[in-house]
């Protein structure tokens, strides 16, 4: 080694240590919500706010199938106890009746706060005998048996009609738990203490899920066979995540085997192909030390993706070996040394660069992930060049002897020959793509989140069957109200809530659920004690109010109590309520965080149609009427209560969010894209003519223009990750391209040896990319499908629109 | 002992054991059987009814009236007209309760302790035997001209509430349903006149 070299060397061990000593202190995430984009509108804030905490995204379905009703009723209800008694489940719900007797205490208790039909015309002499003879009634009905040892504090029945009110989700019950409609699975609500985007948190609750099944089943005698099934975002998530993570490892492995084969067969020589895969390694590191100093934290997707990303880097040691792979292969001095430093190596620069440019592109993307994923790669792509054009020839042991291959450039350069009389069609295929684009051009980007989605459609389908008997419906539309106050929050919903409910006697809307009716605001709990009146004009109002009635006023003592002690009770306020079966009913609809609160009010469509635009249009005129003119006593009340408190509200189509999102990021991916190309181009045009620059761009255009026109024929929409396959077809093509530039203008260089490491090269990258494209992930397979057929694409029209000296060989 | 005399001692013998077999079926050894077998026989009905309740907690008893319809082997539908309408049916084990605009329905598999209510009724109806015994212990007498069926419910969360169920009829036609519940209360229902169907 000489001095540059062990110097070299010294410099590659330090920053290496120093490198892998910042890998390790690192910080790394699951949380998908890392990954989640800064999202621009309002709206789309709080779309990807309730993709990470929202109540709706905590929630795991469980199923318990198999056995009969009572094993599985059985399983549940000792499931539920163990999930309990878990820190990690903040609710577990599975149809327990004591569940709704604690509810029945809670609503006792508080009925002339919570109960709507409490007014001041109630409590006069008319109010309450008409009140009084429709509970005498009900009393005579079968419903009577429950709501008789409540006559005597409740004669209204406010705790009936509040219940009425309440019409909680039809569930079908069988042996006490709760059951799926056709009676074959047992069913269970799991809500978890962590957040929906922390896949770390939800992968334990669905751990922790699954070993107390396992427990409770094993408790059974006799032992009978359950299945345990779950669903819910955070169980995707994390299915989605293991999946990624298992195809990521065994296909990589796949084609590490692949490619490993491969380079022994063209080298001939283990320490050749140990020393090949250096560059890449070094570039990982780089990769990940620069996305943890840019970012601060490093995501999982990241460390998974970017080693495909810089796939490139295995080239520039392929680049090296083959095309110096003389007989001597004395790199350091000597010939050889002179080729590499003043031929190969500015190619492999200029390549690299090129690259830079590209991925530069993604830097500066709202999506985190591409941003990560761009910095990872113009990291790693640079030490990976670094290392090969410093450290790696060095290193290279004197006597190493690899394969000489120039008898496969030749064969290569004789058909390229060859095929050379055949570049017209390329016009044709440039035309025919085209054409096919255009034809598809309605069709060409897929606008739909969910197509990124890698949840199997069986999934899909268990997911969509439990949330119809668990009556948990896919919240597609959205009232929003915010406000700094929850008083505010709350009076706003409850005038939204007034005009949502003609909409539904209207006939617009289906339906629509509001936090007020598990907690009424503030203002509306005051109106209704105010309503009460003192003791003594209510005992009189009673005893005039009981003429005619089989009652008499002695028995109600309780009543007369009870509504004093109501008069002056404090007001309910979310934390009470979440000590009932309510409070994850509210907290579904209402989320008091840091110092916002933000109520929701899901609305249904009608029949089981999306919602018009015109039905979305008069949602707007309510909400919009709502937020201009409060029922005057309630704002007076919030005032003095309160002060005036700022309250926003808007109407939310999830998913037309999230579809805007998704092609908001995705035009912004294309457009990154387009401007590194256009860098690429100007920086080609900037080290050699523009000229030759066009020459070098034109088949990395056609290629990735054949692969679009390829995948729109085949009936693929074009996604994110499509775009990034396009930008890996540019990045690896153009070294391609600049190696049969570099043929064309230098006279001496090594032909069949630049074909036959170009082969090599292009083979390994096929196969990187071939196996990611047999993937079951929709993302990876995109990525596979694109990358693999253009960079084979690349290589043959580089070749094809090189100048014919570049394919000459010596005779 | 000649042959031609042991051959007619067997025959008789056997004549009188197939006698036996016949009959014991049919001649209902087990009176709740009988009882059961016919009311079975009844596929559907469509009755008036009046029904007092006797509540602790009221110083006079509730009146009611309306109408009974029963098809058999699971539906049951009580019409109360007055003092207000009110539509209770029972159907395949669901109870569905409509009052003006508003139905409510219940699984009785959901609420045990209320099903014993209603089960009492359409089983007897149906002369289903084994229904009523898996809810109820059943004790019946008197005869047929003029029976009561005893049934208490086995269930500990019903018993909280109902204490038990007194069931007079007249051959295949029941006259009373008188309910006691576990505080004492308790509620008569008087079945009146046929109704063409």
């Amino acid at each position: 080694m000489t001095r540059a070299g062990w110097a070299g060397t010294l410099v590659f061990a330090v920053l290496a240590a120093l490198a892998a000593a910042l890998v390790a202190r690192a910080r790394y995430t699951a949380d998908l919500s890392a990954f989640l984009p800064r999202a621009p509108t309002e709206g789309q804030r709080l779309l990807t706010e309730e993709l990470r905490t929202g109540f709706a995204s905590r929630l795991i379905m469980v199923a318990i199938e198999g056995a009969d009703a009572s094993t599985r009723a059985h399983a549940a209800a000792e499931l539920a106890q163990r999930l309990r008694a878990n820190p990690a489940f903040v609710e577990v719900s599975d149809g327990d009746p004591q569940g709704f007797a604690h509810t029945a205490d809670f609503l006792l208790e508080h009925r002339y706060q919570l109960s709507d039909a409490v007014t001041p015309e109630r409590f006069t002499t008319e109010g309450l005998h008409a009140a009084i003879g429709a509970t005498l009634e009900l009393l005579a009905s079968p419903e009577g048996l429950l709501a008789k040892p409540l006559f005597t504090s409740d004669p209204t029945g406010e705790t009936l009609h509040i219940l009425d009110g309440l019409d909680p989700p039809p569930i079908a019950t069988l042996e006490g738990v709760w059951s799926s409609r056709n009676g074959r699975r047992a069913l269970l609500i799991a809500q978890t203490a962590a957040a929906g985007s922390d896949t770390d948190g939800q992968e334990r609750a669905v751990v922790a899920i699954h070993s107390a099944f396992a427990a409770a089943a094993a408790s059974l005698t006799p032992a009978t066979a359950l299945r345990l099934r779950l669903s819910g975002p955070g169980v995707f998530a994390v299915t989605a995540r293991a999946v990624i993570r298992e195809q990521v490892i065994r296909l990589s492995t796949l084609s590490a085997i692949l490619i490993a084969a491969l380079l022994l067969a063209a080298y001939r020589s283990v320490p050749a192909l140990l020393l090949t895969f250096v560059p890449v390694a070094s570039g990982a590191l780089a990769g990940v030390v620069a996305v943890a100093l840019g970012f601060g934290v490093v995501h999982g997707i990241t460390l998974g993706f970017g080693v495909t990303l810089i796939g490139e880097a295995v080239d520039y040691a392929i680049y090296l070996f083959i095309q110096t792979g003389r007989e001597s292969a004395r790199l350091a001095v000597g010939p050889d040394a002179d080729e590499w430093r003043r031929g190969l190596w500015p190619t492999i620069r200029l390549g690299m660069l090129s690259s830079v440019c590209g991925f530069a592109a993604l830097v500066p993307s709202g999506f985190q992930g591409l941003a990560q994923l761009g910095l990872y790669s113009i990291a790693g792509l640079v030490a990976a060049a670094l290392v090969t054009r410093f450290v790696l020839p060095e290193w290279r042991p004197r006597v190493l002897r690899t394969r000489d291959l120039t008898a496969l450039g030749t064969a290569l350069a004789r058909i390229l020959e060859k095929l050379r009389s055949a570049r017209a069609a390329l016009a044709v295929l440039a035309l025919l793509a085209g054409f096919v684009l255009f034809e598809h051009r309605a069709t060409l980007f897929s606008r739909e989140l969910y197509d990124l989605s890698p949840v199997p459609i069986a999934d899909q389908e268990l997911d969509a069957s439990l949330r119809a008997d668990l009556g948990a419906p896919d919240a597609r539309y959205l009232v929003v109200v915010s406000s700094p106050d929850t008083g505010a929050a709350l009076s706003a919903a409850e005038a939204i809530a007034r005009r949502l409910k003609a909409l539904t006697e209207a006939g617009v809307i289906g339906g629509f659920e509001t936090p007020t009716r598990y907690l009424p605001s503030p203002a509306t709990q005051h109106a209704r004690q105010m309503s009460l009146p003192p003791p003594a004009e209510l005992a009189a109002h009673l005893q005039r109010g009981l003429a005619g009635l089989p009652v008499s006023a002695a028995r109600l003592a309780p009543f007369l109590n009870d509504v004093e002690a109501a008069r002056t009770a404090a007001p309910l306020t979310p934390r009470e309520l979440a000590r009932t079966p309510l409070g994850s009913a509210l907290d579904a609809l209402l989320a008091v965080s840091g110092s916002t609160t933000t109520a929701f009010l899901p609305i249904s469509p009608t029949a089981a149609s999306d919602l018009s635009a015109a039905a979305l249009g008069e949602i707007r005129v309510a909400v919009a009427d709502a937020m201009r003119a409060p029922p005057p006593q309630l704002v007076e009340v919030a005032r003095a209560d309160f002060g005036p408190a700022s309250v926003t509200a808007r109407l939310l189509d999830l998913k037309a969010e999230a579809d805007d999102l998704y092609t908001h990021y995705l035009t912004q991916a294309v457009s990154l894209s387009l401007v590194g190309l256009a860098a690429i181009l100007l920086l080609l045009a900037l080290t050699c003519s523009p000229a030759r620059a066009l020459r070098v761009v034109a088949p990395l255009a056609l290629a990735v223009l054949t692969v679009a026109a390829g995948l729109a024929a085949a009936g693929q929409r074009l996604g994110i990750l499509h775009v990034v396959g396009m930008l890996l077809i540019v990045a690896v093509g153009s070294n391609y391209a600049l190696f049969f530039d570099r043929l064309a203008q230098h006279e001496h260089a090594d032909v069949p040896r630049t074909l036959a490491s170009l082969a090599v090269a292009n083979l390994a990258t096929v196969i990187g990319f071939g196996v990611l494209a047999f993937s079951s992930v929709p993302v990876l397979a995109a990525l596979g499908r694109t990358t693999a057929p253009g960079a084979l694409l690349a290589l043959l029209f580089a070749a094809l629109l090189a100048p014919r000296a570049a394919l000459k060989t010596p005779a | 002992m000649n042959a031609p005399r042991a051959l007619r001692a067997a025959s008789v013998l056997l004549v009188a054991l197939a006698a036996a077999l016949a009959a014991g079926p049919s001649a209902a050894s087990d009176p709740l059987d009988a009882l059961m077998q016919q009311l079975a026989l009844r596929r559907h009905g469509h009755v008036t009814f009046t029904e007092v309740q006797y509540l602790a907690v009221l110083d006079r008893p509730l009146e009611s009236s309306g109408e009974l319809l029963y098809e058999a082997p699971d539906r049951l539908e009580k019409r109360i007209l007055s003092p207000r309408a009110e539509t209770l049916v029972l159907a395949h084990g669901v109870l569905s309760a409509t009052r003006g605009q508003r139905t409510r329905t219940l699984p009785l598999a959901a609420w045990p302790q209320l099903a014993p209510l209603f089960e009492c009724l359409r089983a007897t109806l149906a002369g289903d035997r084994a229904a009523l015994e898996r809810v109820f212990s059943v004790a019946l007498d008197g005869d047929p001209s003029r029976w009561t069926l005893h049934l208490a419910p086995r269930d500990p969360a019903a018993t909280r509430l109902l204490s038990q169920v007194l069931i007079t009829g007249e051959q295949a036609d029941l006259k009373t349903v008188e309910i006691v519940q576990a505080d004492g209360d308790r509620s008569l229902l008087s079945i009146g006149r046929e109704l063409s169907p």
